[in-house]
């Protein structure tokens, strides 16, 4: 109890000590790293994923593999992942990384299908004879339940890439605005697509 | 295999000529942008497919990676296309400009 309280007492003076130098931001840049192992791994998961796949993309665009380009690419993407690990895997946990890109993969073809059907719509509306009498274009308002940033993205792309609906603004809470080029397009949303994105997320 | 490449590209031409037709057509700005922005993704989308498989005639190694770069632009076009049209969409609002309802005449 008394080491216990001596080691604190001996932090709160090294703390001390950098609050007066200025260096706050690097104690407390340090401090979980050796407080918490959790957050190392928090941080090595996202950074060898995005490592890996920037590895692909190097080798799938330069095509060589010589030692040469190969190092340049293995630093560069190091660098790159560093910076920007974050980005693309937002959540902490292996299982769960896997598990969500699996989930947004099976999302994909269901996206595919969907996307091909209403490309033929409006292309049967565009060379309809009669089109000016079949569109009826409209503003539909919805708010939906997804709740991360990234599943309203994607859901607002979705939208915008099934044609004969054009995202026309999202909120950060949920409401949608959506330009339907007729009644058809219109009237599903949210719908199936919905659904279908909050599986791809989670947010069952 | 010559022909599910042609067919690829007869139906992404298809598509485009749906998007230039549709543009030409429509009533107005919004109702513009449903074929410019989406009949040319798909029409690029089974294209891009049709000139990847056709690349992949002679199999090599070299073949197989251009094949990859095209695929990689397929994925780089469905990421920015929606975006880019919600962008033009959302300056066309900013504008003040109302949207063409049923009744109107065309602009």
């Amino acid at each position: 109890m008394i080491m216990w309280k001596k080691e604190s007492h001996l932090l709160d003076k090294k703390e001390q000590e950098n609050l007066r130098t200025g260096d706050l931001g690097n104690s407390n840049k340090d401090r979980p790293a050796i407080e918490n192992p959790q957050s190392r791994r928090l941080f090595f998961y996202p950074f060898f994923l995005t490592f890996i796949i920037m590895c692909g993309t190097w080798v799938v665009l330069s095509g060589k593999f010589d030692p040469f380009h190969l190092s340049l690419g293995l630093i560069s993407c190091g660098i790159v992942a560093y910076l920007s690990s974050d980005l693309l895997f937002s959540s902490p946990k292996i299982k769960g990384l896997l598990r969500q890109w699996a989930r947004f993969v099976r999302y994909v073809p269901w996206l595919m299908v969907e996307i091909i059907k209403a490309n033929l719509h409006v292309t049967y509306l565009v060379f309809h004879p009669r089109m000016m009498e079949l569109i009826d274009p409209r503003i539909v308002k919805f708010r939906s339940k997804l709740q991360s940033d990234l599943a309203l993205v994607t859901f607002a792309n979705s939208i915008t890439l099934t044609p004969g609906t054009i995202t026309v603004d999202v909120s950060i809470d949920g409401d949608f605005k959506v330009h339907a080029i007729d009644k058809a397009s219109g009237d599903p949303l949210p719908g199936a697509m919905e659904a279908n994105i909050a599986k791809a997320f989670g947010e069952v | 295999m010559d022909i599910i490449v042609c067919l690829l590209l007869f139906a992404g031409l298809f598509f485009f000529t749906g998007g230039a037709v549709g543009i030409l057509r429509f009533p107005d700005f919004y109702s513009r942008l449903h074929p410019a922005g989406k009949l040319d993704t798909l029409g690029l989308l089974l294209a891009l497919i049709g000139l990847a498989l056709f690349n992949l005639h002679h199999f090599s190694l070299g073949t197989l990676l251009t094949s990859a770069k095209i695929i990689l632009i397929v994925v780089f076009i469905f990421l920015a296309s929606p975006t880019a049209t919600h962008a033009i969409v959302d300056a066309g609002v900013r504008a003040g400009l109302a949207p063409w309802i049923k009744g109107e005449k065309r602009r």
